[in-house]
């Protein structure tokens, strides 16, 4: 994995840009895998009182011991600058990407989602699951869940449809994202 | 590569010693038994025997931003780790060089709420800059040199190492900090981008109404850095100005010194901050308490902001010209640069700056009225700085109205003179900091300005001073009440003092001559001289008790929140007079 790369911090002009627009970014945060890391990174958004939209860690590399977690947030310009600094700051922090800023990346989420009903509801459904390309990972007589995965609009999408077809429960990965391309991070 | 087996206790002292650790401030406790039994074995490593644990980190802080080396704190598990959190955090907020080693229950015992018991690396995580359990004797050697390497790179902070008992009775491995691969991942950027500092120094060079705005990032990058500075200054001829953090970075006797900016800085400092064309920030960090309203913050001015910390570039004030390094690495870069393409000021333009500033200056506006009955604490200071200048002093404050007025009052010529709690603003630091500054500087003077409400906070640490015969010097401001609380009741919560009053505080005299101190008074004008030269010679520990006026108030003062402009003078309240060109300026920002 590549190491920590020289910076340079943005220019007032560059951050004037959109000054106070709230923006979306995803980041990726390439972490040693050792106690208290996620404990580090949580505490670090809550404590300077920035949003987490979603989080997802797991090790993605055993041998080096690292793990990776993806962070969907917002902010100003400003802030998601500075949380960016904030978490290249902390010591187990390998690399830090913005995949909404460098280059086009690919963003996944996985849903089950459990819906209870019988006959047209049931059936209606199944044709939703079937067009939204979601599996049934488990079914009674009155239920089924469903395994989705797509992005995050295509998930509330799917949830909403289901929300009259008698929906019970929803279980929600949160967001893991990449960088489109050959490259590594 | 060489490895001895060694106890973890062993391998604690002698991590120490490699990292050159002359002195510990610690206090025993259950857990860290066994390495006391290790200390009481050597005699490489003092141990100083602090009262408190939060003394012993301010001490340690003390001691490491005199002498620039790392200040090491010892403590137990449980109360003796909570103890320390307020000192880390102060380290964290002045980023000081600390590494605090605290015992931690046996590591089968841990989450079962055992005696003295806490989840110390949980509670120190936002309070440190990084912290680590240590979970096998192996580790040991290799997290204490790491930690080191992380409380020194970069920006300093406070760095905290937890060890279970186990881990200290245990045998293991030691490695050299030689032999300890430094983690890939904490390799702060020393070098700034050349084209950003070749922009830096031609917008330095075009400026008609420049200013240099230093802090402690200069304090920070060693001596180096602030001959650099003054290198700059007297080049170019700008006006400087230095936060409360950066004082001693540049020479406070010269003409372009303007003293501090910010809440309670100077008129000129503030109004050239407002006003300028082009500000140089050198390692400062646009606190609040500089900045003021930082929609109204110096609304003219190009800014180049220069940082070893990219998190603390464009956090409160965006900057034209970032430049993330080190201070001492960027300035030399900034001079070559200089030199290389020959730049010039312009000096006619410099000169109608300079006549403005002048202007300002003549207001004298940290000036005060010394009547001759009631000692005014502005004074007292004033005559502090005349009978010790030329002498090798060292100086602690407290917080609040005196550490304003010592601010305002003391001029220091170097780097590494004057410690104060900056960031988190810490009553009780100024005791155990000159404690911790006296031992890794026995041959100075060593001045602790303090009163009475921030010395009540660790008056326990007088008793070590006066164990270890340290001859600190302690300047106890009396006026009888919680002074910056009174000032701001007064001026902005209704003119009502509401629990301030410290009139039933106990007799110092008899307290400071109980621990051993010798005690001094003064109460009147005329005995001010006679009692700061009878401290200053005496040859142990010595507390001068010096009652001072209640009802003083610090200024200039901007009040919080307010801009540079809304400057309130003293001592009659007015508003700072400026002139027309400058109330232009002011209603159009």
């Amino acid at each position: 994995m590549a190491a920590k790369k020289p910076r340079k911090a943005a220019t007032k002009r560059e951050l004037a840009a959109a000054k106070d627009a709230i923006q979306e970014h995803t980041f990726s945060v390439l972490v040693d895998n050792e106690a208290g890391v996620l404990a580090r990174v949580v505490g670090l958004f809550s404590g300077r009182g920035y949003n987490i939209e979603s989080l997802t860690v797991s090790e993605v590399d055993q041998d080096a011991h690292r793990s990776k977690i993806t962070i969907v947030t917002n902010g100003t310009p400003m802030i998601i600058e500075q949380i960016r600094a904030q978490l290249e700051r902390l010591v187990p922090v390998h690399r830090v990407a913005d995949l909404t800023v460098e280059g086009p990346s690919v963003s996944r989420e996985l849903a089950l989602v459990k819906v209870k009903g019988k006959g047209e509801r049931r059936v209606e459904s199944l044709r939703i699951a079937d067009i939204f390309r979601a599996h049934v990972v488990d079914s009674t007589n009155s239920s089924f869940v469903f395994e989705i995965v797509g992005d995050t609009g295509k998930l509330d999408a799917f949830i909403e449809l289901m929300e009259p077809l008698g929906l019970v429960d929803v279980s929600r990965t949160g967001v893991v994202a990449i960088a489109r391309g050959s490259q590594d991070m | 590569m060489s490895t001895r087996r060694m106890i973890g206790g062993e391998i604690i002292l002698k991590a120490l010693a490699d990292q050159d650790v002359d002195v510990v401030f610690g206090y025993p406790g259950g857990v860290t038994l066994p390495l006391y039994e290790k200390i009481g074995q050597q005699n490489r490593t003092e141990h100083i025997l602090v009262a408190h644990e939060q003394g012993g980190v301010h001490a340690a802080e003390g001691y490491a931003r005199s002498t620039g080396k790392v200040g090491v704190v010892l403590a137990t598990s449980g109360p003796g780790a909570t103890n320390t959190v307020t000192g880390l955090v102060d380290a964290l907020m002045d980023s000081i060089p600390v590494v605090c080693l605290t015992g931690q229950v046996t590591s089968h015992l841990i989450g079962n709420d055992a005696f003295q018991e806490a989840d110390t690396t949980g509670i120190t995580r936002p309070a440190t800059k990084h912290n680590y359990l240590v979970k096998s004797t192996d580790d040991l050697a290799r997290v204490i040199h790491e930690a080191f390497h992380v409380a020194t790179a970069g920006r300093p902070g406070p760095v905290l190492v937890d060890i279970p008992k186990d881990v200290i009775l245990g045998e293991g491995a030691y490695v050299g900090p030689d032999d300890v691969e430094i983690k890939q991942t904490y390799k702060p950027q020393i070098r700034g981008d050349r084209k950003a500092i070749e922009e830096a120094v031609e917008l330095l060079a075009s400026a008609k109404k420049p200013i240099i705005y230093a802090g402690g990032g200069v304090i920070n990058s060693g001596p180096r850095a602030s001959r650099l500075l003054t290198e700059l200054v007297d080049m170019t001829g700008y006006p400087c100005t230095l936060t409360l953090m950066g004082l001693g970075a540049y020479p406070a006797s010269r003409a372009q010194f303007l003293g501090m900016p910010g809440m309670h800085g100077s008129l000129e400092a503030n109004m050239a901050m407002y006003h300028c064309d082009v500000m140089v920030n050198i390692g400062a960090r646009f606190d609040d308490r500089v900045t003021g309203n930082t929609a109204e913050f110096s609304p003219k001015s190009r800014k180049v902001h220069v940082d070893i910390d990219p998190s603390s570039i464009n956090k409160n004030i965006a900057v034209d010209v970032p430049i993330i390094g080190d201070c001492a690495s960027v300035l030399r870069d900034m001079l070559k640069v200089w030199k290389e393409n020959k730049l010039k000021t312009d000096k006619a333009a410099l000169k109608k700056w300079w006549a403005r500033i002048d202007r300002w200056r003549a207001k004298d506006s940290y000036g005060f009225d010394q009547g001759p009955d009631i000692i005014k604490p502005q004074f007292a200071l004033s005559r502090l700085n005349e009978l010790t200048r030329g002498m090798d002093i060292h100086v602690t404050t407290d917080v609040g109205q005196h550490q304003m007025w010592a601010a305002q009052h003391l001029h220091f010529e170097e780097p590494n003179r004057w410690m104060t709690s900056g960031g988190l603003g810490t009553m009780g630091y100024g005791v155990p900091a000159a404690m911790g500054v006296q031992k890794g500087n026995p041959d100075s003077k060593v001045v602790c300005v303090t009163s009475e409400g921030s010395l009540l906070m660790n008056i326990q640490e007088m008793a070590t001073i006066a164990n270890y015969r340290l001859p600190v010097k302690i300047l106890n401001l009396n006026n009888k009440v919680l002074g910056m609380i009174r000032q701001w009741q007064e001026l902005f919560h209704g003119n009502l003092e509401s629990e301030c009053d410290l009139s039933g505080s106990p007799d110092f005299v008899k307290l400071a001559e109980a621990f051993g101190f010798e005690a001094l008074t003064a109460s009147r004008p005329d005995e001010v001289d006679d009692a700061i030269i009878a401290m200053l010679e005496s040859e142990g520990p010595c507390f001068l008790n010096m009652g001072v006026d209640r009802f003083e108030s610090v200024y200039p003062m901007i009040p919080a929140g307010a801009a540079h402009y809304d400057i309130v003078l003293g001592p009659n309240d007015q508003r700072a007079e400026v002139d027309d060109d400058d109330l232009a300026m002011a209603s159009l920002a």
